[in-house]
């Protein structure tokens, strides 16, 4: 069977989770021929089908919620920082997604016919509707694929890993990809590209990321011209799952058991410790994310963290009945991993969960490159300095409806696509390489991941910064000599060269950016500059020229 | 790390010479068989290929292989002392070593 190598289609979508399955099927409704490719099995790589709970969307037919009440609240929590367009879009017209998704079946839990809401940290009311407890994720992806599947229109390809956007004459006109089961490049021109790979948690060695999310959109858009904005702000979940070795949950899984039954933070001499930052724990869940993250990395630098570094979480004052009433069936899967609550407390920690900055664009989803849309947690600006519970999933289906529309009408424009030969190069480049390979580049990844914890992660430094730009600098000029060449069927060592590749310069854009803003907010926290400066309420904006970043401040736009 | 797992891995590509490996991993109890070959790819051979996404959650559904003749996610059966044998899903054409095609086949390149 010969495979193609270059394809061809109006709109191209790059990433098969909730934002780009919704912008497909946008493009499709507009009348264009799509190709949604996602490195990963489509609807199964990303965070969306990972996503446990919370919806957040002010549904005003019930005639207690309204938009600007969302918007409100989604300003306060972005410190000073959000883009009042792309934050008022995400609000406005989240009701109308979360409609649409209900009428595809996607089975959002009701009461007496009424959406069920539920209450999250940051919101003035319940707002978040959910499909079961846990089961948001998995079935909002599944209906948008159920929905694909009935589109002829759309084109569905996986194991399509994005390495370059091709510009020509300042506009972008496709891309080219490794096809991982073969190692072969495609090549894949089209009238509108829309980069919807999601956020970059991987970098991080506490995550709650898939292998997917290592910022390869930041990277891709930045490559071909466009901008990135607040790209400091990575949001730390305080208490991810640590120890003992749990499996077949996500580690952030012990959100819900806090807000039904508190629970008590204890250091490693298993101490309750919250009260010494300044805020009460006392067995109810009321101290705040940046807090609990910032007092748990305390104690552990103090020498009073627990065994595998974190504090622990304790649920021994429980009932078993108390404790089956919260968790339901997750006390049989945590029976299953030989965890008892009510006999031992869990070890907890600070992991990397969401990405608040990255591409910068217009409310029409539109960054600075022509023919180029972003959507999604690819996205930059409209979360500010902070993410309230809920925002992320409605935020995916809003930015991937407004990208696909955008992108279907740019594309409806101009009717040429760029033949086989303007990828050449691009091909070229993926396909070149070393056929002897010295270094192990998932050990890499691996310490490249502990260099973001440890230096850029929730707490950072002016010292700490340079360092981590050191390493990461360092690494990125060696990478070069060691592309593997392409060819070789599923080669994981490529697939990690290009992570490599791509978590050195995003990791980068990182540091760079925490180290320019020398104040603390939000989930950007300065050790050295404690505390909120107003003159710090500014974005920062970066820009490639040649191979150098440009970091530059802006006024948030009003 | 306080145990050792003994596993033995099919290795292969389609049509070509099949081979088994054995490979010595140091576990902490409750660890995953998942978090065993990723051990094996960070510390001895990077060039063993594997397939998953979600790594804990158990979501994504693509670690898929065969353990001691059963299948199973490799995310969510566990390490424990002695031989564990891992081979790729038998029903399910070979892509290379435990990797095997699983999309749809209108959710892949040749469709
Ligand atoms: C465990 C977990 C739980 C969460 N729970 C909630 C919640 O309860 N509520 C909430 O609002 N938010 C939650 N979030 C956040 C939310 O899930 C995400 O922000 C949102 O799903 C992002 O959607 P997306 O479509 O932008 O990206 P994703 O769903 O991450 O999809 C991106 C896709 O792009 C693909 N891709 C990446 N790079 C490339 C490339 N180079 N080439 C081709 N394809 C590529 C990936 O494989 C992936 O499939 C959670 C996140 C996690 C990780
Ligand atoms: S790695 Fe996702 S289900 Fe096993």
């Amino acid at each position: 069977m010969t495979l193609p190598s270059h394809l061809t289609a109006d709109v191209l979508v790059i990433g098969a989770g909730g934002a780009g399955m919704y912008a497909a099927i946008e493009a499709a409704r507009a009348g264009r021929s799509v190709i949604l490719a996602d490195r990963s099995l489509i609807g199964r790589g990303g965070a969306t089908v990972m996503a446990q709970m919370t919806v957040a969307v002010a549904l005003e037919e019930q005639g207690l919620d309204h938009w600007e009440n969302h918007y409100a609240d989604t300003l306060t929590a972005g410190r000073g920082l959000c883009d009042p367009a792309l934050a008022q879009l995400l609000c406005e017209l989240g009701p109308a997604r979360i409609r649409e998704m209900d009428a595809w079946g996607v089975g959002w839990a009701r009461e007496n016919g009424e959406y069920k809401r539920a209450f999250a940290p940051g919101h003035d009311r319940p707002r978040c509707v959910y499909v079961d407890f846990l089961n948001t994720g998995p079935a909002v992806s599944r209906t948008l694929r159920a929905r694909l599947n009935r589109t002829p229109e759309i084109r569905r390809i996986g194991e399509l890993l994005v390495s370059e956007l091709t510009v020509r004459d300042g506009e972008c006109i496709g891309a080219t990809a490794l096809h991982v089961p073969t190692g072969a490049p495609v090549s894949i021109a089209a009238g509108a590209t829309i980069v919807a790979t999601g956020g970059l948690t991987h970098m991080y060695r506490r995550n709650s990321a898939s292998l997917n999310m290592s910022g390869d959109g930041y990277a891709l858009a930045l490559a071909a011209g466009a901008e990135l904005v607040d790209m400091e702000f990575v949001q730390f979940f305080p208490i991810g799952h640590l120890a003992p070795r749990l499996i077949g949950m996500d580690p952030i899984m012990w959100d819900p058991f806090r807000y039904k039954l508190g629970g008590r933070l204890l250091n490693g001499l298993r101490e309750e410790f919250i009260h010494d930052y300044g805020s009460e724990d006392d067995g109810k869940y009321v101290v705040t994310r940046d807090l609990a993250t910032y007092a748990i990395e305390k104690e552990v630098a103090a020498g009073r963290g627990s065994p595998h570094g974190g504090a622990y979480l304790s649920f021994e004052h429980c009932s078993e009945a108390e404790l089956r009433a919260a968790g339901g069936p997750v006390i049989d899967r945590l029976a299953a991993n030989g965890i008892d609550l009510t006999k031992q407390a869990v070890e907890v920690a600070p992991i990397a969960h969401y990405h608040m900055g990255g591409v910068r664009v217009d409310a029409k989803m539109a960054t600075s490159v022509p023919g180029l849309y972003a959507a999604g947690e690819a996205v930059g600006g409209a979360n500010g300095a902070n993410r309230l519970s809920g925002n992320a999933i409605t935020e995916a289906l809003v930015f991937g409806c407004q990208a696909g529309a955008s992108a279907a009408e740019h594309a409806a424009r101009g009717r040429v696509r760029a033949d086989v030969m303007t990828f050449d190069a691009a091909r070229r480049r993926i396909t070149e390489g070393v056929t002897t390979r010295g270094f192990n580049p998932a050990a890499l990844i691996e310490a490249v991941q502990s260099t973001m914890q440890d230096d850029v992660g929730p707490f950072r430094t002016e010292s700490s910064l340079r360092r981590a730009l050191d390493t990461l600098g360092a690494l990125r000029k060696e990478l070069p000599g060691l592309k593997p060449a392409a060819g070789t069927a599923f080669d994981g060592a490529l697939v990690d060269w290009y992570d490599l590749a791509t978590m050195t310069r995003v990791g980068t854009c990182v540091a760079s950016a925490a180290l320019a803003r020398n104040e603390s907010r939000g989930a950007h926290q300065r050790e050295d500059f404690p505390g909120l400066d107003a003159q710090w309420g500014v974005n920062q904006i970066i820009a490639l020229a040649g191979d150098t970043l440009h970091l530059e401040r802006q006024a948030v736009p009003s | 790390m306080s145990e050792r797992a003994v596993l033995i891995i099919r290795r292969g590509t389609p049509g070509g010479a099949q081979r088994e490996e054995s490979w010595d991993v140091p576990f902490e109890p409750g660890q995953s068989v998942l978090d065993g070959l990723r051990w094996i790819r960070s510390h001895q051979d990077p060039t063993l290929a594997i397939r998953y996404s979600c790594t804990n959650a158990n979501t994504c559904k693509e670690c898929m292989v065969r353990l001691d003749g059963k299948t199973v996610y490799a995310c969510t059966a566990r390490l424990h002392p002695g031989t564990m044998r891992i081979e790729p899903l038998p029903n399910k054409a070979l892509v290379r070593d435990l990797v095997t095609e699983l999309a749809p086949r209108d959710e892949r390149l040749s469709s």
